[in-house]
C-alpha cells in the first residue's frame, strides 16, 4: 500500500521540493555573491585613500584678551590659549571636559615674541630672557573612571633662561628643543642675533640631567630679518630677509657666514611667510600671488642646493603656513580666511575651507585631527578628518619627487627604522616587477608548453598520450612553495656558478634536436624502419641528456676562455650588468616551469577538440602533416590557444611563492635578466602581516591586491569570451 | 634535404623535442625531491680525517661529507692559501662536523691536497642530541650514577642503550605529565581569570564569587606543585647518566643521556640496519615534534595542522561548491544571471590565492573575528581569540580559494548523467528534488568526490594566503587537545608548505636545514601527487563507468 507521502500530490513532497529548490537556487547564487563581497570589501578598504579631508566646526570659544599661543591635549578634549599676560588658560573643548581653570606663568617681563617646538612653547621677554613652558595634560584612572587634568610644566630645569646678557628685549625667537639638546636662536631689538645652545648632561656624582649652555653671537646678519627659522636637528636655521632666504650650519666653525643664499619670491611676487616641513628638510614659501613652493635640498654638480620642487595654489595672499608635526601635510591660511589643507608629496589639495571668521592663525591638534583657528575674539576647535593625505593618483602611479632624492622617481619604500622617515608608496615598481617575472616566464614557458601540446595533441600516437598528458599535468598540482625553495636554494646557485652552461643549453637543445632528426632522415631504410619516428619523444630524452652533460662540460672552458674564469664578475666588472644570485632568469625558469602545465593543457585540448574531419580534408588534399597543421588545425584552435596564454599570463601575475622565494624582493625597475624585482602578490605577503590595521600602509598593500585582483580579472575575462567564442564556432562546425 | 625541410619534419621534431624537455623536467624534478629528501635519513658514513695544513699543522676532523666540489686554484691563491705551482684546480668536501658548540662551524670546507688521511673507523658514533645538532666522536666511558664503565665500545655499547632506554621512559613520563596534567591545570586557571573577568565585565562580581575562584586557583596551584615537584624529581633522575665521547679535538667531552635522542655508529652497520635505521629515521620524522627552530627533529605538528586544516575546509567547501554546481546544472535557466555565475566561477579560479589571503585577513579575521571577539569574548579583550588569525578562517580562505574546483568539477560529473535517467525518474512520478536526492547526486558522488581530492590537493600545497589568515612558524599547541572544547578553531596551526618556506629562507642555518627542506619536500610533494593521482584514477573510472550508459 502506497504511503500517503507518495501520493503525486502530497503537500509535503511539493514542499520539500520547492525548498530544495530554493536553497539550492540560493547557494549557486552565493558564489556570485562570493566574488562581488571579494570585489566589494576590497574596494571599501581602499576606498578611503582617496578621500579627501573632511573639516567641521565643533567648538567656539571667546577670548576676552589676545593670545598669543593656543593649542589642545592629545584627545582634543582641553584646548588652551596663552595670552600677553602669560596667563595659561585651559577650557573644555567637549561635554565631558573638565572646566576652565587658569595658570599664571612666572614671567620677569613682558612678552614681545613667541615661539614654539612640538608642544612646548618659548616666550620671549623684553629683560632678554626666555620662558620655556608646555602645558601638559595627565590621565587619571584611579577614581575608577578616567579624569583628565591639566596643567603646565616646565622642560628646562628653570622656568626662564638668560639669552641676552645685555637684557635688551628679544624682537623674534626661534625654539627647538629635544631630550638631549635645546636651541634657541634670538634677535635683539639692537639687531644681535644670538644663538643659545643648552645639551643635556648626566651629573656624574647625583646622576640628575643638567643642561649645559653655549652660547655664540652671529657677528654679521642680514639688515633686514623678517622670519627665523631652526630645523628640528637644530643644524640649519633659515633667516629670511624679504625676499631672501639665507642658510646657516650652526655645527660648522664659520656658523654666521650663510651657506646659500637665494632669492625665493615667485616672478612679481612678494613672500609673506615661510614654513618647515615636518622633519625640516624642506621649507615652505608662501607668497603675495597665492602661490605656495616648496624647496629642498637636491645633490646637484654644485653641492647640495636648496631647489624648488613644487608648487601649490590658493587664492589671494598667503598669510600662514602651518605644518602637521608628523606628516608631510600642511594647511595655509590666506588673507581672505580660506584655509587650504595640501600634502606635499602627493601633491593633493585635501581641502579649502571658507571660514566665517576674520581668522589670524591656525594649528592642527596634536594627533592632526583637529584645526584650532585663532580669530579676533575667539577660537574656534574645527574636527579634521584626513586619515590618509599622503596616498593620492599622482603618489601611487607617477614619479614623485621625495625629499632627499636627485630627481623625481618611483619608490617603493614602506617603512624604516626612523621616525622622520617618510613611507614612499609608489606601486609602480612592484607592478613593474610583476610584469617582468611574468614576462619572462612567459618567454620560457609559451614556447614549450605550445610545441609540446602541438606535438601531444596531434603528432604523438594514442597510447604514448596517455601517459604523457596526465604526467606534466601532475606538475600542476605541484605546490609553489617547493618549485621557489628549488629555484631559490637549489637552481640559483647552479645558475650562478654556470651562466655559460644555461645559455649553451638554450642554444644547443634546439640545434642538436633538428641534428637528430636529420640523422634519423639520413639513417638507413632497414634501421629507420626498427625505429618508429612516432615514439620520437621518447628517444630525444637522452639526446637532450646528453646535451646538457656537455654543456656541462663545455661551460667552465667557455667561462675560463671568454669570460676570465668567472662569468658573473665578468658580467658584473666587464659588461657593467648588475648581478643578483637570485634574479629574473631564475625566477623565470621556475615560474616557467609552474605555467607551463597551465597553458599545456588547455592548448592541447583545444588542438584535439580541432574537429577531425578538418584536418583530414587538408591531408586528402595532398597537404603535408605539417602544413595542414600550421594551415588548418593551428588556425582553428588560434583563440584556443590565446586563451591559454592568457590564462598561463593570469597565473604567472598572481604567482607569489616563487617570486618571493627566488628573487631578491628588491623593489628596482630594470629590465636585466640578471637583476631580481619585487612582484605586487609577493609584496603582500612581506608586509602584510606587519601592517598596522587600517593605517594607510595596510590600505595601500590591499589596493595593490585589488590591482592585482583587477590584472587577472581582466586577463581571464578575455581568456574565458575568447574561449566561448571559439564553443560556438565550432558548434557551427 | 630541402624536401624534408619542405616536410617540416625539422619543426614536428623540435615541437617532439618540447615534449622530451617537459617529461625530463617534470621526471628531474621530482626525483630530484625524491633523492634528496630520502638520503636524508640515510645514515652516512662517518670520516676520520687527518689534515696536514701547507705550515705543518696537523689537525684532526670527525665528519660526514656532504658535497664535493672543486676549486679553481687561482681563487684559493688570491684567497692566501697556498697551493702547490702548476695545479689548476683543487678538490674539496663540505664536511659536517657537528659539536656545533665546540667548533666555530659546524660545516666546513676541507681542500684534498691537505687530507693526509681518511679512515672510516668502525668505533665513531654518531649521536643525536636535542640541542646543538649532532655529535660525532669515540666512546670512551659511561658514567651511571656511581658506577663507571670503561672499555671499548663493544662492552660500554649495551649498557649505554640500556641506560638510554632508561632515561627515554623518564622522559616519557616527564612529557605526559607536563603535556596533560600540567597543561591542564595552566588551561584552567586561564579560565578562571576569563570567567572572572567576564563577571567583572558584567558587573556580577560579588565577593562570594571572588572567594571561589581563589578556592578553586588555590586547590588548582597546590595540584601544580605537587606535579611540579614529581616532574622535577624525574628531570633530575634523567640527569644521573653521562657518557664521555673523545671528539675531534682529542678531548674528551661529557653528553648527560638527557639530551641524548639517539646512538648510532653508522661504520659497523651492515646494509639491513641500515635501511632499517632508514626506515625508523623516516618513521621519526613524520611522528617527532621540530627541536632548535624547526631545522631538526620532525614535522608532526605541522602535518597535523595542514590535514586538520584541510579537512576543516573540505567541510566547508563541499556543500557549497556542490550546491552551486547542482544549481548550474540543474536548476538555472539559460540567461543573464547564469552567465554571471559561470564568469563569477571562471574568475573565482582565476585570482590569485595572496589576494585570497588578504580578503581573508580583512574581512574574516578583522571583521568576523573581531566582530565574534566583541560579543562573545569580551572577558578576554585585549588579546584577540577569534580575532587574529588561526586555523578556522585559514580552512575558510581556502574554502572560497578551492570552491571552483569543486564546482568545475561538480559539473562535469553532472553533465556526464544521461538526460534519459533524469526523465526515467520524473517520468516514474518522482519530484524534481528527489530525482536529485535520489538519483543524480549518488551517481555524480565519484565526480564530488574527485572535485573534493582536487580541492584538498590544491589547499594543501598553497601558502601565500595561510602566512596571512594563520600558519606559524611555530605552533605552542595543536589545535586539538585534551583541554575542553577539544577542537580549538580559534588557535594558529603549522603548515608543511610555509615550514619548507621558513626553514629554507628563514633559519639562521640555511645549510644545515636545507637537507631536512628536502625531506619535508618529499612529503608534501608525495601527498599532493599521490591525491591528484587518485582523483584522476576516480575520473577515469568514472568515464569508464558512464560510457556504457551512454548509447
Amino acid at each position: 500500500m502506497p504511503s500517503a507521502s507518495l501520493a503525486a500530490n502530497s503537500p509535503i513532497r511539493q514542499l520539500k521540493d520547492r525548498l530544495t529548490r530554493y536553497s539550492i537556487t540560493l547557494g549557486g547564487l552565493m558564489v556570485l555573491m562570493t566574488l562581488l563581497m571579494i570585489f566589494g570589501y576590497l574596494l571599501y578598504v581602499v576606498e578611503p585613500i582617496f578621500r579627501s579631508a573632511k573639516i567641521d566646526l565643533s567648538q567656539e570659544q571667546p577670548v576676552a584678551s589676545q593670545a598669543i599661543a593656543f593649542g589642545s591635549d592629545e584627545l582634543n578634549e582641553i584646548g588652551y590659549f596663552v595670552d600677553r599676560q602669560a596667563i595659561v588658560n585651559f577650557y573644555p573643548l567637549g561635554k565631558d571636559s573638565p572646566a576652565a581653570t587658569q595658570v599664571t606663568l612666572p614671567i620677569s617681563g613682558a612678552v614681545v615674541s613667541d615661539s614654539k617646538s612640538g608642544a612646548t612653547l618659548a616666550l620671549g621677554l623684553n629683560n632678554g630672557r626666555v620662558l620655556l613652558a608646555q602645558p601638559s595634560f595627565s590621565l587619571d584612572f584611579s577614581s575608577g573612571t578616567r579624569q583628565i587634568s591639566a596643567d603646565v610644566r616646565f622642560p628646562l630645569s628653570e622656568p626662564e633662561l638668560l639669552i641676552d646678557l645685555q637684557q635688551k628685549p628679544l624682537d623674534k625667537i626661534a625654539l627647538q628643543i629635544d631630550e638631549e639638546q635645546t636651541s634657541v636662536v634670538a634677535l635683539t631689538s639692537d639687531q644681535r642675533l644670538l644663538l643659545t645652545r643648552l645639551s643635556a648632561e648626566e651629573n656624574m656624582m647625583t646622576e640628575e640631567l643638567e643642561w649645559v649652555s653655549e652660547q655664540l653671537e652671529f657677528n654679521n646678519t642680514p639688515e633686514i630679518i623678517s622670519e627665523i627659522l631652526l630645523t628640528p636637528d637644530q643644524r640649519l636655521l633659515f633667516i629670511r630677509s624679504g625676499n631672501q632666504l639665507y642658510v646657516y650650519d650652526l655645527l660648522s666653525d664659520e656658523f654666521d657666514s650663510p651657506l646659500q643664499l637665494l632669492d625665493i619670491n615667485q616672478v612679481n611676487a612678494d613672500v609673506t611667510t615661510i614654513a618647515l616641513l615636518s622633519g625640516g628638510s624642506s621649507i615652505l614659501v608662501g607668497n603675495s600671488n597665492g602661490v605656495i613652493s616648496q624647496w629642498f635640498e637636491v645633490n646637484g654638480e654644485r653641492g647640495r642646493r636648496l631647489t624648488k620642487i613644487r608648487e601649490f595654489n590658493v587664492d589671494g595672499s598667503v598669510k600662514q603656513i602651518e605644518t602637521e608635526p608628523s606628516r608631510k601635510t600642511f594647511a595655509v591660511l590666506n588673507e581672505t580666511g580660506q584655509v587650504s589643507l595640501f600634502h606635499s608629496t602627493s601633491e593633493a589639495q585635501l581641502l579649502s575651507y571658507q571660514l566665517k571668521i576674520n581668522a589670524q592663525a591656525l594649528r592642527f591638534s596634536p594627533r592632526n585631527n583637529g584645526m584650532i583657528i585663532l580669530a579676533d575674539e575667539q577660537i574656534n576647535f574645527y574636527h579634521l578628518e584626513n586619515e590618509h593625505p599622503e596616498v593620492s593618483w599622482s603618489a601611487l602611479w607617477q614619479e614623485v619627487w621625495y625629499e632627499g632624492y636627485p630627481e623625481p622617481d618611483y619608490v617603493w619604500q614602506s617603512t624604516s627604522a626612523s621616525d622622520e622617515f617618510e613611507p614612499k608608496l609608489s606601486l609602480v615598481p612592484i607592478s613593474f616587477g610583476t610584469i617582468k617575472a611574468a614576462l619572462f616566464a612567459m618567454l620560457f614557458a609559451v614556447p614549450i608548453a605550445i610545441a609540446g601540446a602541438i606535438y601531444t595533441a596531434y603528432f604523438m600516437p594514442s597510447r604514448l598520450r596517455k601517459v604523457v598528458k596526465p604526467t606534466v599535468e601532475t606538475m600542476e598540482a605541484l605546490p609553489t612553495v617547493i618549485l621557489g625553495f628549488l629555484a631559490g636554494l637549489w637552481l640559483a646557485p647552479i645558475v650562478e656558478d654556470n651562466l655559460p652552461f644555461v645559455f649553451l643549453l638554450i642554444i644547443l637543445i634546439p640545434v642538436a634536436i633538428v641534428l637528430t632528426a636529420l640523422a634519423y632522415h639520413y639513417l638507413p631504410a632497414a634501421l629507420r624502419s626498427n625505429i618508429n619516428e612516432e615514439y620520437s619523444v621518447v628517444f630525444l630524452i637522452p639526446v637532450v641528456l646528453l646535451v646538457a652533460y656537455g654543456c656541462m662540460w663545455l661551460s667552465p672552458i667557455i667561462e675560463n676562455g671568454l669570460m676570465a674564469g668567472d662569468a658573473r664578475t665578468f658580467i658584473s666588472t666587464e659588461l657593467g650588468i648588475g648581478f643578483d644570485q637570485r634574479n629574473a632568469l631564475v625566477v623565470g625558469l621556475a615560474m616557467g616551469f609552474a605555467v607551463i602545465p597551465t597553458i599545456f593543457s588547455i592548448t592541447e585540448d583545444a588542438i584535439f577538440s580541432v574537429p577531425k574531419h578538418l584536418s583530414n580534408g587538408s591531408l586528402a588534399l595532398g597537404a603535408t602533416r605539417w602544413q595542414t597543421l600550421v594551415g588548418v588545425v593551428l588556425l582553428t584552435a588560434s583563440p584556443g590557444i590565446f586563451s591559454a596564454v592568457m590564462m598561463g599570463l593570469g597565473r604567472a601575475v598572481g604567482e607569489t611563492m616563487i617570486v618571493l622565494m627566488a628573487t631578491g624582493n628588491t623593489p628596482i625597475m630594470d629590465w636585466n635578466i640578471f637583476e631580481g624585482m619585487r612582484s605586487l602578490s609577493a609584496n603582500i605577503a612581506v608586509e602584510m602581516p606587519e601592517s598596522e590595521v587600517n593605517s594607510t600602509h595596510y590600505r595601500v598593500l590591499f589596493l595593490a591586491a585589488f590591482v592585482l585582483f583587477i590584472f587577472t580579472f581582466f586577463f581571464n575575462t578575455i581568456a574565458e569570451l575568447v574561449r566561448q567564442r571559439l564553443r560556438e564556432k565550432y558548434g557551427s562546425l | 634535404m630541402g624536401n624534408w625541410y619542405k616536410s617540416g619534419s625539422p619543426w614536428i621534431w623540435l615541437t617532439s623535442g618540447a615534449v622530451s624537455l617537459s617529461l625530463i623536467a617534470v621526471i628531474g624534478l621530482l626525483s630530484l625531491i625524491a633523492w634528496r629528501g630520502l638520503t636524508y635519513f640515510w645514515p652516512a658514513t662517518i670520516y676520520h680525517f687527518e689534515l696536514t695544513h701547507p705550515d705543518g699543522v696537523i689537525e684532526q676532523v670527525i665528519g660526514e661529507v656532504y658535497e664535493k666540489d672543486t676549486i679553481a686554484a687561482q681563487r684559493l691563491r688570491d684567497n692566501g692559501t697556498f697551493v702547490a705551482a702548476g695545479v689548476e684546480e683543487v678538490g674539496s668536501l663540505l664536511v659536517k662536523t657537528g659539536n656545533r658548540e665546540y667548533v666555530e662551524l659546524d660545516f666546513r670546507w676541507l681542500l684534498s691536497p691537505s687530507i693526509t688521511a681518511k679512515v672510516a673507523h668502525p668505533d665513531l658514533a654518531v649521536f643525536e642530541r636535542n640541542k646543538n645538532g649532532n655529535f660525532y666522536g669515540y666512546i670512551d666511558s659511561l658514567n651511571l650514577g656511581s658506577q663507571v664503565v670503561t672499555g671499548d665500545v663493544a662492552t660500554i655499547r649495551p649498557q649505554l642503550l640500556v641506560a638510554m632506554e632508561r632515561v627515554d621512559q623518564l622522559k616519557a613520563k616527564a612529557l605526559t605529565l607536563q603535556n596533560n596534567e600540567i597543561s591542564s591545570i595552566n588551561y584552567q586557571l586561564e579560565k578562571i581569570r576569563l570567567a572572572q573577568r567576564k563577571l567583572e565585565i558584567e558587573n556580577k562580581l560579588t565577593s562570594q564569587a571572588i572567594a571561589s575562584f581563589e578556592q578553586q586557583r588555590l586547590t588548582l596551584n597546590e595540584q601544580y606543585l605537587i606535579h611540579e615537584k614529581s616532574l622535577f624529581a624525574i628531570r633530575n633522575e634523567m640527569t644521573r647518566d653521562s657518557v664521555v665521547v673523545r671528539d675531534m679535538r682529542g678531548e674528551k667531552v661529557s653528553l648527560n643521556l638527557s639530551s641524548l635522542l639517539d646512538l648510532h655508529l653508522p661504520n659497523q652497520m651492515s646494509l639491513v640496519e641500515k635501511v632499517l635505521h632508514w626506515l625508523a629515521a623516516m618513521a621519526s620524522f613524520v611522528v617527532d615534534d621540530p627541536r632548535e627552530a624547526n631545522t631538526e627533529g620532525g614535522v608532526f605538528p605541522a602535518i597535523f595542522g595542514t590535514i586538520f586544516m584541510v579537512m576543516l575546509m573540505a567541510v566547508i567547501v563541499t556543500p557549497f561548491g556542490v550546491i552551486a554546481a547542482i544549481y548550474l546544472h540543474e536548476y538555472a535557466k539559460k540567461g543573464v544571471v547564469t552567465k554571471f555565475v559561470r564568469v563569477a566561477v571562471i574568475n573565482l579560479a582565476g585570482v590569485p590565492s595572496v589576494v585570497y589571503g588578504v580578503f581573508g585577513l580583512g574581512f574574516f579575521v578583522y571583521i568576523l573575528g573581531g566582530s565574534i571577539d566583541e560579543l562573545l569574548y569580551p572577558e578576554a579583550a585585549p588579546s584577540p581569540v577569534f580575532g587574529s588569525p588561526g586555523v578556522l578562517w585559514s580552512a575558510l580562505t581556502l574554502a572560497i580559494l578551492t570552491l571552483p574546483v569543486v564546482i568545475v568539477s561538480t559539473e562535469e560529473g553532472l553533465s556526464r548523467i544521461p538526460m534519459s535517467l533524469r526523465q526515467g525518474s520524473l517520468a516514474l512520478g518522482a519530484t524534481k528534488s528527489e530525482t536529485l536526492w535520489k538519483v543524480i547526486i549518488p551517481m555524480a558522488s565519484p565526480a564530488i568526490m574527485t572535485g573534493l581530492i582536487l580541492a584538498v590537493a590544491r589547499a594543501a600545497g598553497e601558502v601565500a594566503p595561510l602566512m596571512l589568515v594563520g600558519v606559524v612558524k611555530m605552533a605552542p599547541t595543536l589545535p586539538i587537545d585534551g583541554n575542553f572544547p577539544f577542537i580549538h578553531l580559534e588557535r594558529k596551526f603549522m603548515h608543511l608548505g610555509f615550514h619548507i618556506y621558513d626553514v629554507g629562507f628563514q633559519s639562521p642555518n640555511v645549510e644545515a636545514a636545507r637537507p631536512l627542506v628536502f625531506a619535508s619536500s618529499f612529503l608534501l610533494v608525495t601527498v599532493i601527487v599521490g591525491l591528484n593521482m587518485t582523483a584522476i584514477g576516480i575520473r577515469n573510472y568514472l568515464r569508464e563507468k558512464y560510457r556504457s550508459l551512454e548509447h
